[in-house]
C-alpha cells in the first residue's frame, strides 16, 4: 500500500533526496511544507543574485511546476509547528496531517548575537531569497554597509554589497579572515584583494552595540569606535534548526541526530541536511548533503546504504579572490609545512604534511592544482617521493621538466589527465591493461581528450610510459626547429610551472637556441601575454614587423596607417582630419576597407610618429589593423535607419568594439553586427558573428572569408545584449587561453569541438569566469598604441646621418 | 688602420633589434643581438628588397619582415634553401659606443 511521506523543509537537501525518489519511483505520497513561500532554489546561488551576477530565475532549481508534474502536495509558505510522533502527525497552521514516514530537512537558522539594537530595522541576516532581496533594496539606496563576520558568508555578502555600489566595512572578531579555512597568510592576501575593490577590513573587531532608534544608524565597538551604518549584515554563524525535534522528544545534540541510515532516535523520522548531526558532526557545505539525500532515499525504500562523511573543501565564490583550502593546517608536533609564495603575483601555496601524507592544504590566487591536492588528501597518498616538488602541482611531477615522460611516470594513478571530462591516470591505464594501445581507443573507452584535446600530449605520454617501446609516439609537429615541444606542450609548461618570461621558457623547456627564432618567439610572446597579462611585458622584438610598428608594412617597406572608427562609424570631422593628415604626408592611396574602415597606404617609416600625432589629436586612436587581435566590428545601421532592424546592432557593435579593442589573441579576431537575418553585415563570415532577432542575438562563430571561406556556425542565442556581451568576452578569452598562436578562430574550432565551446559558454559560473579574466587582461591592453609610441618617435629616425661625410 | 666613426651609444638599438644608418647610397643597417654584438648589413633583402632592419633578429641571424628569408649577420649571406647574400660592413662596441669602420663609406661610394 502506498505510504505517505512529509517532508519538512524544500531545502538543497531535500530537494535531492525527492528526485532520488521520484527517479526510483518509489511507492510514496508526498507532501511537502516550507516555510519559505517558494519551493527549491540552489541556496548557494544566493551570492551571485546579491551581487548581480544572476537573478532568481536562474537559480530555481524545481519551480511549482516541478512539483505538480512530479505529484508532490506542496504548501509553501506554510510552517510546521509541531510533531506529534506518537500520533505520527504534523501540525500546521492549515491543521494536522498524519504521515507514515517523516523527513526532517529545516536546514539552518542564522545566528544572532545577542546585541542591544538586534531587532532594529535594517539588521539584515543571510539565508534565503528574502535576505538576498533586503540586501539588494537597502543597496538601492547606496550608503554604508556594515558586515558583522568575515567567514565565508559574510564576505560573500560585502563583495556582493560593493558591487552594488555601498560602502562596506567587514567586522571580524579574529586575527584573520576566514580562519577556520584559512591561515594568517592566505587570510592577508584575501583582505588584500578585499580592500583593492573598497572593502574596509576590521579584524579584532567585537561588535558591543547596535545603535539606532527605529532604524539602524551605526556599530558600538568595543572600544567604543561607532561606525556609521544604513544596513548591518548579521553573518556570523548558523546553528541547526532544530526546535521540531526537540519540541518531539527526538534525541538532539547540537542537531538532531542521525545514525549512518540518516534515522533519527524514531525509525519512522528520517532527518537531513544542516539540522543533523551525526557522530558529533555538523554538515555546513552541500556536498555532504547530496551524499546524505541519497542514502536517506535509499532507508525509505528499504534498502540498505550508510553514510560516511568525506574530506571537505571550501572555495570562496568572489570573483578574482580564488581561494581553496581543505583538511587540517593547524600547526603541530610532527607535521611540517612546504610554503610557495609569489608576492608579486599574489600567490601562497602552503600544504601540511603529517607522516608522508598531505592532511591539509591552502591555496590563494592561483587554485588551478586544487583538485589533485585534494585528491591526495582524500585518499591520504604516501607523497614522500614527490616531496621535493610537489608544491609546484601535478604538472611537475618527476622534476625531470624537460622530460616530460619522467613527469607522467611519476604522476600517481589518480592525477587528473583529462580537465574536461575528469579522467585520470589510473582509467587511463586501465583502458591500455584492457587492449587500448592508441589515442583514438583512449578517446573511445575513457573520453579522455575528446573534448577540448589540450591534454592529447598527456595521454600519449601515459601511452608511452605504459606501453613503454610497443607505444611509437606520433611525431608531433614541435612550434619550430628550436625545440621538440609542441604548442601545446610549452602552453602547458608556462602555467603549471608558472614561466614568466621568454628566457624561462627556453631555460625550463630546453630552447636549443640562444633566443629563439622568428617562428617561436612571437607564439611564446602570445602565450606569456594571454597567461599572465599582470606580470608578463611585451617583448616588441619578438612581434612582427606590423605589430612592432603598429602599422601594415608594404612590398615597398612603406606603411598603411588605419584609424579606428569604431563599430564603423565615422564624423565629418575625423574625415576633414583624415584628409588632412593625408594631405600632410602626401599619403598616396586613400582606401576603404573590407572591414568599413579607411586605410592611409604608402606611409614612410619615419612619418609614422607624426600622422599617429595628428590622428590622435583628432580624437582618433589606431585601428590595430596589423594586429593578431581585434580588428574591426563591422556593423550594418539597425534599428536607427533600417525598416527590418530588429535591435541596435550599430550600438551594440561599438560597444563590443570597445570592449574588446587592444586585445591580443592567437590570430587576427574580426566581428560583425547584423541588425537583422538579412545580415548586411557579412556577419556570418567573421570569427564572431552577431544577428539580431526579435528575441535577441544570434552569436555564432568561426567564420572566414580569407584563404579559407567558411560560414559561422550557431554558439548560442541569447535574450539580452548584456549576455552577447558576456558570451563574447567569454568565448574570446577562451580561444585565447586554449588555442595555437596563428589559428584562426575557425581551426581552434575544428580541433576542440564546436559542442566543447559551447559546453564552456552554457556552463554560466564558467562562463562568468572566462569574461571576468577577460576583464582582467584589458585593464592592461585596452589602450592606444600609437599615443604610446608617439612619445618615442626619434626611434623611428635614423640613428646615425653620415649623408654628409660621404659627399667628402 | 682602419678609421672607426662612431654611430651612436649602444643603447640606441633594442636587444634583437636594429636601426638605420643614413649614407648618401641608402640605408645601412645596424643589428644589435641578443648577446650584445653588433653587424652592419645594406638594409636589403636579396630576394625583394625587404627593409631588414624591420625583422626579427635571433642569434646571430635576421628573418626579413616580407616574405621570411633568413639572412646570417655575420656573413650576410641567406641560409637554407634559398641563395643570396647581403653586403656586410666592419662594426664593433666600444665602451658603449657603436663603431663603423669609415671604409665602408667609400665602399658603398663604389657599389
Ligand atoms: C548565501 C549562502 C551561500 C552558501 N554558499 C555555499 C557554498 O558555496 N558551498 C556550499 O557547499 N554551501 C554553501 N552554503 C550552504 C548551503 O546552502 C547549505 O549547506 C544548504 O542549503 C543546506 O541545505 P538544507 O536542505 O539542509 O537546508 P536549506 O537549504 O537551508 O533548506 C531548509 C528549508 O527548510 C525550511 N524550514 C525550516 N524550518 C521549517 C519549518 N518549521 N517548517 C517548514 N519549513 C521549514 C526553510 O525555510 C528552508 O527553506 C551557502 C549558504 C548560504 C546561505
Ligand atoms: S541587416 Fe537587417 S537591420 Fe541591418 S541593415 Fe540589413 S536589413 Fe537592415
Ligand atoms: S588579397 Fe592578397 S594581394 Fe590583396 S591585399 Fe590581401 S594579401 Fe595582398
Ligand atoms: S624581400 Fe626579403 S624575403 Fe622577400
Amino acid at each position: 500500500m502506498t505510504q505517505k511521506l512529509i517532508v519538512i523543509g524544500a531545502g538543497m537537501a531535500s530537494g535531492r533526496v525527492l528526485e532520488h525518489l521520484l527517479e526510483a519511483k518509489a511507492d510514496y505520497d508526498i507532501t511537502l511544507y516550507n516555510a519559505e513561500a517558494r519551493g527549491n532554489y540552489n541556496r548557494i546561488m544566493l551570492s551571485p543574485v546579491l551581487s548581480g551576477e544572476k537573478t532568481y530565475e536562474d537559480i530555481v532549481t524545481h519551480d511549482a511546476d516541478w512539483y505538480e508534474t512530479n505529484g508532490v502536495t506542496c504548501h509553501f509558505g506554510t510552517h510546521i509547528t509541531g510533531i506529534d510522533k506518537v500520533a505520527k502527525t504534523v501540525t500546521s497552521k492549515n491543521g494536522t496531517e498524519h504521515y507514515d514516514k517523516l523527513l526532517i530537512a529545516t536546514g539552518s537558522a542564522p545566528f544572532i548575537i545577542p546585541v542591544q539594537g538586534k531587532d532594529l530595522s535594517g539588521v539584515i541576516t543571510y539565508r534565503d531569497l528574502d535576505d538576498t532581496n533586503a540586501m539588494i533594496a537597502a543597496s538601492e539606496k547606496g550608503g554604508k554597509a556594515v558586515v558583522i563576520g568575515g567567514g565565508l558568508l559574510g564576505l560573500e555578502a560585502a563583495a556582493g554589497l560593493a558591487e552594488r555600489g555601498m560602502d562596506v566595512t567587514v567586522l571580524h572578531l579574529m586575527g584573520h579572515l576566514m580562519e577556520r579555512q584559512l591561515d594568517e597568510a592566505a587570510g592577508y592576501l584575501l583582505r588584500r584583494d578585499l580592500e583593492k575593490r573598497g572593502i574596509t577590513v576590521k579584524c579584532h573587531a567585537s561588535t558591543k552595540a547596535i545603535l539606532g532608534e527605529d532604524k539602524v544608524e551605526g556599530v558600538l565597538l568595543e572600544g567604543d569606535e561607532v561606525l556609521e551604518a544604513d544596513i548591518v549584515v548579521m553573518a556570523v554563524g548558523i546553528r541547526p534548526e532544530t526546535r521540531l525535534a526537540t519540541g518531539a522528544h527526538l534525541t538532539v545534540a547540537r542537531g538532531v541526530e542521525v545514525n549512518a541510515q540518516m534515522e533519527t532516535s524514531d525509525p519512522d523520522i528520517l532527518a537531513v541536511g544542516e539540522c543533523v548531526e551525526l557522530n558529533g558532526q555538523l554538515f555546513g557545505l552541500v556536498a555532504p548533503l547530496y551524499d546524505q539525500a541519497k542514502v536517506v532515499a535509499k532507508t525509505l525504500m528499504g534498502e540498505p546504504d550508510v553514510f560516511t562523511p568525506k574530506e571537505l573543501s571550501t572555495k570562496l565564490k568572489v570573483t578574482g579572490c580564488d581561494l581553496f583550502s581543505a583538511g587540517d593546517f593547524a600547526e603541530g608536533e610532527g607535521r611540517e609545512d612546504i610554503v610557495f609564495r609569489d608576492p608579486a603575483r599574489g600567490v601562497y601555496r602552503r600544504l601540511v604534511l603529517e607522516d608522508g601524507c598531505i592532511i591539509g592544504a591552502v591555496m590563494y590566487g592561483d587554485t588551478a592544482d586544487s583538485n589533485w591536492f585534494f585528491g591526495l588528501i582524500r585518499d591520504k597518498t604516501d607523497v614522500s617521493e614527490m616531496r621535493e616538488t610537489l608544491i609546484f602541482g601535478p604538472a611537475y611531477q618527476g622534476g625531470g621538466a624537460s622530460d616530460p615522460l619522467l613527469a607522467v611516470a611519476a604522476l600517481p594513478r589518480d592525477a587528473e589527465i583529462c580537465g574536461c571530462n575528469g579522467i585520470c591516470k589510473g582509467q587511463i591505464e586501465d583502458a591500455i591493461a584492457v587492449g587500448a594501445t592508441d589515442l583514438g581507443a583512449i578517446k573511445a573507452m575513457t573520453k579522455a581528450s575528446a573534448s577540448c584535446g589540450t591534454c592529447t600530449g598527456l595521454v600519449e605520454q601515459v601511452l608511452a610510459v605504459t606501453l613503454g617501446d610497443a607505444f611509437v609516439m606520433p611525431a608531433a609537429a614541435s612550434i619550430c626547429a628550436c625545440t621538440e615541444m609542441t604548442h601545446e606542450d610549452v602552453r602547458r609548461m608556462i602555467k603549471s610551472q608558472e614561466l614568466k618570461s621568454m628566457p624561462a621558457v627556453w631555460q625550463a623547456c630546453g630552447w636549443k637556441t640562444s633566443c629563439g627564432c622568428h617562428v617561436c618567439r612571437p607564439a611564446l610572446n602570445f602565450y606569456l601575454l594571454a597567461d599572465w597579462p599582470l606580470d608578463y611585458t611585451d617583448d616588441p622584438q619578438s612581434r612582427f614587423i606590423n605589430e612592432r610598428k603598429h602599422a601594415n608594412i608594404q612590398k615597398d617597406g612603406t606603411f598603411s596607417v588605419v584609424p579606428r572608427m569604431w563599430g564603423g562609424i565615422t564624423t565629418p570631422d575625423e574625415l576633414r582630419a583624415i584628409a588632412d593628415a593625408a594631405d600632410k604626408y602626401m599619403v598616396p592611396t586613400v582606401k576603404v576597407t573590407g572591414g568599413q574602415r579607411i586605410d592611409l597606404l604608402g606611409v614612410k617609416g619615419e612619418d609614422l610618429p607624426a600622422i599617429w600625432k595628428d590622428l590622435n589629436d583628432a580624437g582618433m586612436v589606431s585601428g590595430h589593423a596589423y594586429s593578431k587581435g581585434l580588428r574591426t566590428v563591422k556593423t550594418c545601421v539597425g534599428t536607427d535607419h533600417c525598416r527590418f532592424g530588429t535591435q541596435d546592432s550599430t550600438g551594440l557593435g561599438i560597444k563590443l568594439e570597445k570592449t574588446l579593442w587592444g586585445s591580443w589573441t592567437p590570430h587576427k579576431l574580426k566581428l560583425g553586427v547584423s541588425g537583422c537575418p538579412r545580415n548586411c553585415a557579412e556577419a556570418t563570415c567573421k570569427d564572431i558573428g552577431i544577428i539580431c532577432v526579435d528575441s535577441g542575438y544570434q552569436i555564432s562563430i568561426g567564420g572566414a572569408a580569407g584563404m579559407d571561406v567558411k560560414e559561422t556556425e550557431l554558439l548560442i542565442q541569447v535574450a539580452t545584449e548584456d549576455e552577447a556581451m558576456e558570451v563574447i568576452k567569454a568565448v574570446t578569452q577562451s580561444y585565447r587561453e586554449n588555442a595555437k598562436y596563428l589559428d584562426r578562430i575557425y581551426k581552434w574550432m575544428n580541433k576542440v569541438g564546436l559542442d566543447w565551446i559551447k559546453d564552456q559558454i552554457a556552463d554560466l559560473e564558467n562562463r562568468a569566469a572566462l569574461a571576468a579574466r577577460f576583464e582582467v587582461s584589458q585593464s592592461v591592453f585596452r589602450n592606444d598604441p600609437w599615443a604610446e609610441h608617439v612619445t618615442k618617435a626619434e626611434t623611428y629616425q635614423p640613428i646615425a646621418n653620415l649623408t654628409l661625410e660621404a659627399a667628402e | 688602420m682602419t678609421n672607426w666613426i662612431d654611430i651612436s651609444p649602444l643603447d640606441a638599438v633594442p636587444q634583437r633589434g636594429a636601426r638605420l644608418v643614413k649614407t648618401a647610397h641608402g640605408c645601412v643597417a645596424i643589428f644589435r643581438t641578443g648577446a650584445d654584438e653588433v653587424f652592419a648589413l645594406d638594409n636589403a633583402c636579396p630576394h625583394k628588397n625587404g627593409p631588414l632592419a624591420e625583422g626579427i633578429v635571433h642569434g646571430n641571424s635576421v628573418t626579413c619582415p616580407l616574405h621570411n628569408w633568413v639572412i646570417s649577420l655575420e656573413t650576410g649571406l641567406v641560409q637554407g634553401p634559398d641563395e643570396g647574400k647581403v653586403a656586410t660592413y666592419p662594426a664593433r662596441v666600444e665602451a658603449g659606443r657603436i663603431l663603423l669602420d669609415a671604409e665602408f663609406l667609400s665602399q658603398r661610394a663604389v657599389a
